[in-house]
């Protein structure tokens, strides 16, 4: 399956003999040094079902026609804006905030992207390391598109494989935040998701997205239950965790809107300019505030919660 | 080629006769010398064969005595149903420090050292990255004893390499080796009739051939690779994929929590499952293979086409067993073949159409070789790596006078203007 046209085309050139070509010759000037690696990533093999990241086609699609699909049209009735901010090819950091028990966002977010963009292109989405320590998550996650958050993994899907990736900087932060905490951004992390879009030169697009927190609000943290389970977290919600697992996938029936609003190109900010932390700070900060005032315009003109 | 006189440490291993194999064949190689506890496994024509321990002495004798150029070592255990743990730590580091301690010293003639390592190196975390590249260090300190070589084994290699700084010192971390001929914990876990599996964990798997393991220790020989390089195919596949490339069934049936208190159970049910492997069959391992890719090696096998392979074999071997006759080294005949003035060693033994390495025969000569123009520009680029740099330089001129193709010259230009040490 090609997962996306970048990668297709690039699969090409690798089979053409110029790829044996340092391309800093083919640039004109001497080769000194080290060739790209970007020439050597693997090529794609049509017969497998999953990915390198252990993304499933199939899987993907039947998740999509059984769950996402009904969430996105009937559930959410997701209302999508400025699309055209979303670079048509290359890589790009999406940036968006994060809300909800087990949030939505993420997947509305890539199915717009899926389905509404005109290149269709796919999106991985930055899953935090616990899920890979459990049992189901570890399996399915990775088959609709996650891929840890490492460094290394950023770097390598935007520098390398120049697709989409989408990071909620807040993290777990921004699903534990409380109802009456709605829509206040957490703290952005670090900044290592700027610091990671520097080093790829990729652009990014900050998202706001409106909706989520009221389709599975938290009302409390049960600290004696996360104790006892061992989970991540454990929110009071209206369905958790009187509903048990079940609940994760039952939300209130919200109005989405997901807004992307115009990227912050990265590759025209000097040389290196991830070594500048007050540099990394400084837009890390920016773009969190161009998401939270976009979120409290979009939530003081919306009609109502629910339509 | 720099490489005339080579020693291979580990000559009974798989790869080290495989690489033994391939390096007699070559005529520009003035010795071959293995040294191991045991015999070799395969028929070899002209390598020289000393049973010797890891001995510091004895092994800095044959290499002085002999002019060894070339220390391949490739003792590397790093597979715990291979031998017992105190056994693997004698042989991993133990050994690794004598044989090093061998070539070292301001009298030693040895040019390169290339050491097989294992990719078990990194480790097999949950905040691991989705490939392992030669930079990173292992997120967390090693859980076996295997791994705890592994690490002490590579240390020695880094110290060896700072000491000797006109050494070229190779390091190659193999991912898991798979084909017919190799035994690993993995060939026999995947030969089950149905494979068990962590309940609600899909790991990601990445393996190399057999052929690919003898391939790039040859590359390594033939180049000049300074610096660490992971060796593995290229793809990661899932494990219910392999299971599912094989034919075969998986039974999530190992405890997602507290599999290691599972681990007598299964050693009662005979099922071959270690300790060291229980954590990859939960969050897998990728490796970055770019990096040996871009010094020109072509990998001959996908990580799938690995698993074909090996598919292909477990359905034969049923029908094969006892078909083929097993090679028994004996001292007497051995000697006797390379030794007696009655046995007739006239012609050197014709180079193989098709090199395990999976690159074509460079021909230093200073013309083109025959057959030349016959081919087509890509087939032309293709072997240029394989070339050294005054045949490539020789190869250059014949091109600007006859065929003059752009691009295969731009390829010599980029290969010739490369520094040496990359090629």
């Amino acid at each position: 399956m090609a997962s996306s046209t970048g990668r297709a085309s690039r699969r090409d050139v690798a089979e053409t003999p110029d790829a044996l070509v340092p391309t800093s010759a083919a640039g004109g000037d001497v080769a000194v040094g080290e060739p790209d690696l970007r020439d050597f990533l693997p090529g794609i093999e049509p017969e497998r079902q999953v990915d390198d990241w252990g993304r499933s086609e199939r899987f993907a699609a039947l998740f999509d026609r059984t769950l996402v699909d009904f969430y996105y049209h009937l559930w959410f009735r997701c209302t999508i804006e400025g699309l055209e901010n979303v670079p048509a090819d290359g890589p790009g950091l999406l940036v968006s905030n994060h809300s909800g028990a087990l949030p939505p966002d993420a997947m509305m977010i890539m199915k717009a992207i899926s389905d509404e963009h005109p290149r269709r292109r796919e999106v991985s989405v930055l899953i935090e390391h616990f899920f890979k320590g459990y049992p189901g998550f570890s399996m399915l996650l990775p088959k609709i598109g996650g891929v840890a958050a490492h460094p290394a993994n950023v770097h390598r899907l935007l520098y390398d494989e120049r697709r989409l990736v989408l990071v909620f900087p807040e993290g777990q932060k921004g699903t534990e935040k409380l109802f009456k905490d709605r829509y206040r951004l957490r703290r952005f992390g670090r900044g290592g998701f700027v610091e990671a879009a520097m080093r790829a030169g990729a652009p990014i697009v900050p998202i706001a997205v409106v909706g989520a927190e009221e389709s599975q609000p938290v009302f409390a943290q049960l600290g004696l239950l996360k104790k006892l389970t061992g989970l991540a977290y454990t929110p009071l919600t209206p369905t958790f965790p009187h509903f048990g697992l079940l609940a994760t996938l039952m939300y209130l029936p919200a109005k989405l809107t997901i807004r992307f609003l115009p990227p912050v190109r990265t590759d025209e900010m000097g040389e290196a300019p991830w070594e500048d932390k007050s540099l990394v700070q400084t837009v890390s900060h920016d773009i969190r505030a161009t998401i939270q005032e976009e979120l409290f315009d979009m939530v003081a003109k919306r009609r109502s919660v629910w339509f | 080629m720099t490489s005339k006189r080579i020693l291979i440490t580990g000559l009974s291993t798989y790869w080290g006769g495989r690489l033994a194999q391939a390096l007699e064949r070559d005529p520009a190689v003035e010795a071959v010398i293995g040294v191991d506890r045991r015999p070799p496994k395969i028929a070899l024509e002209r390598t020289e064969f000393v049973r010797v321990e890891d001995h510091h002495s004895l092994i800095r004798r044959i290499v002085q005595a002999a002019e060894i150029d070339t220390l391949v070592d490739t003792r590397l255990v790093a597979d715990s149903i291979v031998t017992s743990p105190r056994l693997a730590h004698e042989n991993n580091v133990m050994g690794t420090m004598n044989v090093l301690a061998a070539c070292s010293g301001p009298d030693s003639l040895v040019k390169k050292v290339v050491f097989k390592s294992s990719a078990r190196y990194y480790g097999c975390e949950q905040d691991d990255p989705g490939f392992f590249t030669e930079e990173m260090r292992r997120p967390r300190p090693p859980r076996t004893l295997i791994e705890r070589d592994v690490v002490e084994a590579e240390s020695a290699v880094r110290d060896f390499a700072e000491g000797n700084p006109d050494t070229v010192v190779t390091t190659l971390r193999f991912a898991n080796g798979l084909g017919p001929a190799v035994r690993t914990s993995y060939t026999r876990y995947l030969g089950l009739p149905v494979i068990p599996t962590v309940l609600g964990f899909d790991p990601r798997h990445q393996f190399l051939h057999e052929d690919d393991i003898a391939g790039v220790l040859e590359h390594a020989v033939r180049h000049d690779l300074d610096g660490i390089y992971n060796a593995a195919a290229d793809g990661v596949l899932v494990l219910s994929e392999v299971v599912d490339l094989l034919g075969k069934l998986a039974a999530p049936v190992l405890p997602p929590f507290a599999t290691g208190l599972a681990l007598p159970l299964l050693k009662r049910a005979r099922l071959p499952i270690s300790a060291d492997m229980l954590q990859h069959l939960r969050f897998g391992r990728g490796l970055d293979n770019r990096k040996l890719k871009a010094t020109g090696y072509r990998y001959r096998y996908t990580t799938r086409e690995t698993v074909i392979k090996l598919r292909e074999h477990q359905r034969l071997s049923p029908l094969t067993r006892g078909m083929r006759e097993s090679y028994r080294y004996e001292e007497e005949v051995e000697e006797f073949l390379r030794r007696s003035p009655s046995v007739r060693r006239g012609a050197p033994p014709e180079p193989r159409a098709n090199l395990a390495a999976g690159e074509a025969q460079a021909v230093p000569s200073p013309s083109a070789p025959a057959g030349y123009a016959d081919l087509d520009a890509g087939e032309v680029i293709a072997l240029l790596a394989s070339l050294e740099p005054e045949a490539l330089t020789a190869l250059r001129e014949h091109e600007a006078g006859h065929a003059a193709r752009k691009a295969v010259l731009a390829a010599m230009d980029a290969l010739l203007a490369r520094p040496r040490s990359a090629v």
